[in-house]
């Protein structure tokens, strides 16, 4: 087995893309954000490798020996990995869109993004200042209401743990999804462009696509809004981290 | 070959992001720069959204999938996280809460004090 493993180069590439897909047609049949496709494919993918792991001649961490599962899975996936920078690039294009569309709310729509930009990167400093985290665990929690594609890169960029941020992110978009709605009945936010800022900055493409739910009005500001909280972010994210122990 | 002229430019973006990442010292990622100057470009007039429209929203569509590789990358740090896992959980919990609400409330008073919620 720890043989064959070896020889097939393709199999992390098919690991990733099998399980994603079921992911998809979970999240069809069971409607609910809980089986977002990203957090059911990373589950099973790891759950596969520290299953395998069990089998004799297999690690998961690489020896000197022998390359460890997880590395070769990692470099299986390079291929699709490049392709983060210019899919994250691409998101200028609805961006663009929306601009057009929501030019007369603009500023309401820009000042509430940015008060949540704040409000998110001062929140995450405060309760990491007083729960004692590490610096590397407080670079990784800080971009965790933006969208993967960016925060993943200011994470890295700064010393803290990508496969961290990730999980958080898209942690942080299932609770936004699940609980938006709930939340906007309390505080009474009734207009689309407020829920849609809401659900954008706090949760941006998992609470987005709940956010389209709701109208399309509330998915359009909903994406504007994750695109320009990314956006306020890689701004703030240098100065934000000043205040963070060394 | 519709695809492959479009992907062209979004490479390019991409690249002169990078180039950019390189030449200014501020730990602002190379896509950041690349989609700004992308967006500069569709917002002068530069360059028309059909020129990158197909492959931009096909790369978006697709976009999750990467996310995969990058999450199950967290075996590998996990002994880091797990003493560390309930602050992470509360912080990402709360910090959630407030981000929506705060937020919320901002873009409503501003629109209120336009006077009504004209959508446009």
């Amino acid at each position: 087995m720890a043989e064959l493993l070896a020889k097939v180069s393709l199999f992390p590439l098919a690991l990733t893309l099998g399980t994603f897909l079921f992911g998809v047609w979970l999240q069809k049949k069971v409607k609910s954000p809980l089986c977002n496709p990203i957090l059911v494919s990373v589950i099973l993918v790891a759950g596969i490798l520290l299953a395998l792991e069990k089998l004799p001649g297999l690690s998961l961490d690489s020896t000197e020996a022998q390359t460890g599962l997880l590395d070769r899975y990692l470099d299986g996936t390079q291929g699709i990995t490049w392709l983060l920078t210019p899919a994250t690039v691409c998101l200028a294009l609805p961006l663009y869109e929306q601009l057009k569309i929501l030019r007369k709310n603009l500023p309401a729509i820009l000042a509430g993004v940015l008060a949540g930009t704040v409000t998110s990167l001062v929140v995450v400093l405060g309760m990491c200042h007083l729960m004692g985290t590490d610096r590397t665990i407080s670079v990784s929690l800080l971009p965790k209401s933006i969208t993967t594609a960016m925060g993943i890169v200011l994470s890295g960029e700064n010393g803290g743990i990508e496969a961290l941020t990730t999980t958080v992110i898209i942690v942080t978009g299932i609770i936004g999804a699940l609980t938006g709605s709930i939340l906007c009945k309390i505080f009474r936010f009734r207009s689309p462009i407020v829920q849609g800022v809401a659900f954008g900055t706090a949760s941006h493409v998992v609470g987005t696509s709940r956010a389209n739910e709701l109208s399309v009005l509330t998915g359009a500001v909903s994406s504007l809004s994750l695109a320009v909280s990314g956006i306020f972010t890689a701004i703030l994210f240098p100065i934000a981290c000043k205040f963070l122990p060394v | 070959m519709k695809y492959l002229k479009q992907l062209l430019w979004v490479i390019a973006f991409s690249l002169a992001g990078e180039a950019l990442q390189a030449l200014i010292p501020l730990p602002i990622p190379a896509a950041i720069y690349g989609l700004v100057l992308l967006l500069i470009a569709l917002c002068t007039g530069c360059l028309k959204a059909q020129a990158i429209a197909d492959t931009a929203r096909y790369m978006i569509s697709i976009m999750p999938l990467l996310f995969v590789a990058p999450a199950v990358k967290i075996l590998k740090n996990w002994g880091i996280i797990a003493p560390n896992l309930v602050p992470i959980c509360v912080i990402t919990v709360v910090s959630t809460f407030i981000v929506f609400i705060v937020s919320g409330l901002v873009t409503q008073l501003l629109l209120k004090k336009k006077g009504g919620e004209k959508n446009g």
